[in-house]
């Protein structure tokens, strides 16, 4: 019986493109036995743990099931996998082993990376952590295996030990080993080089990479969330885009106090952001590009634009445009700078969101008297309205798995985020308050973060997974609103 | 009655040394022999258009058809801004916040709309005004109840240029 594991599509070298000023490069290199990296010929692969058969993809949920009735059987033949849709209910205990350290400086990322990792898996609610104190084996080598008896006496199924070097060029080599303790086995291991200050998103990358492999799924630590800064009193409210980690890490602004922006987007495939300014006094529909900072405003039209998305190409904006109190949805190419209308009705037409093929896209309108949610073609044609229950339906948003659209639900004075099938069945809320809007998938679709807003408080950012479940606030400096999230960083 | 004249006397003259290059302190003299009729605005002022004939209509929830009372606002705004030929306009649709963001921007432009028409269609020449929607993002009445949201859902007429200063 051979057990599978699966490498990832992203496991190949890659290297960061620069996400913003002073985030440097990173090499990336897989951990194996005998072979050369891949794609990463004159680098010599550290000789480790053999990387076991590869699993296509379409085979997981196959594999996945096949280790559940394995697991019946023959737990230590199992895969070691935390179901995702229940595994909040039984979450994996995992121990994360401070990274090993060949110097004070080195020690020092060693312990703040297996930090960012632990803090990861918590949040996720699919993990728990053993906590370091609980640990007997002491790791001090990379390359000698970890005694599994010390490790299963407390508990642990998972087993993250890694360690940092110092590189040349004020450079560090981080590297992780995730080791399945029941079966004995080694699971993955990659390397990186990078600069020192790009510690955190190398223990993004790692947790992506655990997480990949514990369920299955693509992860989503390596990822941002721009949102709105929100300050001062209602009545005169300040409005920035802010950009930060996943976890609230390395916040900073992008506009300035002067203009009062709403709605920023991140483009899926690029390193865009789509949002509305009032920069110019009407609301305008603005690009700015975090690789080189510098924004414009999407066209000239004679009347205001907002409600900007992306298309999943990044090469095509979907937007409102107001005339004269008539409010319909454009598509524009951004290459060609051609404009096409979608929409043509006197009711409300707005909140466009592409399907992630983008062969359609849902909107809201009120088209049939109350606002409501709505799927269209890409060119416009086939409009037909998707949402029957009772309250208020907006802010339709597809998933990036492309099978939901989430939504805001407005009634008895309630606001919920929920989710539907995009023709309009299977709808589930899953959080409701005074005032709950602006969902936005995470990039593997697995959890919605938006923002809450209590009777007469200021908003935050909250996220909650697909299940309803493991609802937390997400730490931001200020009061926030309207996040996006960021596709994986490249 | 003294008192409110005094006070009165001494905002009038704040108001007039306002932007002027530093006059004599003014705000202690007496105040002057005054009219019995208190003062209003001063016509044809950005003032008289906000006190005298009224700046702000409201609209009910998720409406943004106009109200007898509506109506009547705009019908003052149109013969005051048919007096006065060299106003312009800006019409700001405002929202409660008991919708979402991207819906009330539209719902205010509806109102902006909604209010500009009106006083196209009562002789007022639409190139005198503009519009604009703040959806929910600028709330008068900053208090989270009927109330506040009642006065937060308008069309805010406010004079760009043109007014007597």
């Amino acid at each position: 019986m051979r057990v599978m594991a699966r490498v990832l599509s992203n496991s190949v070298p890659f290297p960061l493109k620069r996400a913003r000023a002073g985030v440097s490069y990173a090499d990336l290199e897989r951990l194996e036995r005998g072979a050369p990296a891949p794609q990463r010929a004159g680098r010599r692969a550290l000789p480790l743990s053999h990387i076991r058969s590869l699993s296509p993809r379409p085979l997981a949920l196959l594999a996945c099931l096949l280790a559940l009735l394995l697991a019946l059987a023959a737990p230590a033949y199992a895969q070691l996998r935390v179901p995702i849709d229940e595994g909040h209910l039984n979450p994996m205990p995992v121990a994360t082993v401070d990274f090993i350290g060949d110097n004070a400086q080195t020690q020092t990322v060693g312990r703040d990376v297996a930090q960012v990792i632990r803090a990861n898996l918590e949040r996720s609610s699919l993990f728990r952590n053993i906590q370091p104190g609980a640990f007997i084996e002491r790791i001090q080598a990379m390359d000698v295996p970890p005694r599994f008896p010390d490790w299963r006496i407390i508990d642990a199924q998972a087993l993250v030990i890694g360690q940092v070097t110092a590189a040349p060029q004020n450079r560090v080599r981080i590297e992780f080993k995730l080791y399945d303790i029941f079966a004995e086995q080694f699971l993955i291991g990659f390397g990186y080089t990078t600069t020192a200050d790009n510690w955190r998103r190398i223990a993004h990358r790692i947790s992506d990479q655990i997480y990949e492999q514990l369920t299955g799924e693509r992860g989503y630590f390596d990822t941002r969330i721009v949102f709105v800064s929100e300050s001062g009193p209602r009545t005169r409210r300040v409005k920035r885009l802010m950009i930060m980690d996943q976890d609230g890490a390395n916040p900073f602004f992008l506009t300035s106090a002067d203009a009062m922006v709403l709605t920023p987007r991140f483009s899926p495939s690029t390193q865009r952001i789509t949002y509305m300014s009032f920069e110019t006094g009407a609301p305008r529909v603005f690009l700015y590009n975090l690789e080189t900072n510098r924004r414009e405003v999407l066209g000239d039209f004679p009347g205001m634009t907002f409600a900007p998305r992306f298309a999943p190409d990044g090469n095509g904006v979907v937007f409102t445009l107001d005339m004269n109190g008539n409010a319909e949805i454009f598509a524009m190419d951004l290459s060609s700078r051609q404009r096409r209308r979608l929409t043509n009705h006197p009711a409300i037409d707005t909140s466009p969101s592409y399907s992630p093929d983008g062969s359609q896209i849902t909107f809201n309108s009120d088209r049939g008297g109350s606002p409501q949610l709505y799927v269209m073609n890409a060119d416009g044609s086939g409009q037909r309205r998707i949402s029957f229950g009772d309250g208020r339906y907006s802010t339709p948003v597809w998933s990036p798995r492309g099978d939901l659209i989430a939504f805001t639900r407005q009634g008895s004075g309630r606001f919920a985020i929920g989710v539907m099938r995009p023709d309009g069945s299977g709808e589930r809320i899953l959080t409701e308050s005074y005032l709950d809007e602006a969902p936005t998938w995470s990039p593997n679709g697995r959890v919605i973060m938006f923002f809450r807003e209590g009777r007469g408080e200021g908003p935050r950012l909250w996220s909650v997974d697909l299940t309803g479940r493991n609802l937390r606030q997400v730490p931001t400096q200020t009061e926030a609103s309207d996040p996006a999230w960021s596709p994986l960083l490249p | 009655m003294r008192n409110t004249l005094l006070a009165l006397a001494a905002v009038a003259s704040v108001a007039a040394c306002a932007g002027r290059p530093d006059p004599a302190p003014t705000v202690n003299t007496p105040a002057p022999p005054v009219a019995e009729q208190p003062r209003g605005p001063v016509p044809g002022s950005i003032e008289d258009f906000r006190v005298s004939v009224g700046d702000r209509i409201f609209y009910g929830y998720d409406r943004f058809d106009l109200t007898p009372e509506a109506r009547s606002v705009l019908e003052r705004q149109a013969a005051w801004l048919r007096q006065y030929p060299n106003v312009r306009i800006l019409v700001a649709g405002n929202c409660d916040e008991r919708g979402t963001r991207e819906y009330n921007l539209a719902l205010g432009a509806r109102r902006a709309a909604a209010a500009r028409d009106f006083l196209v269609s009562l002789g007022v020449a639409g190139n005198r005004m503009e519009t604009v929607s703040y959806g929910k993002e600028r709330p008068l009445d900053p208090r989270a109840n009927e109330e506040a949201w009642s006065v937060n859902r308008n069309a805010h007429s406010q004079i760009v240029s043109g007014a007597v200063s």
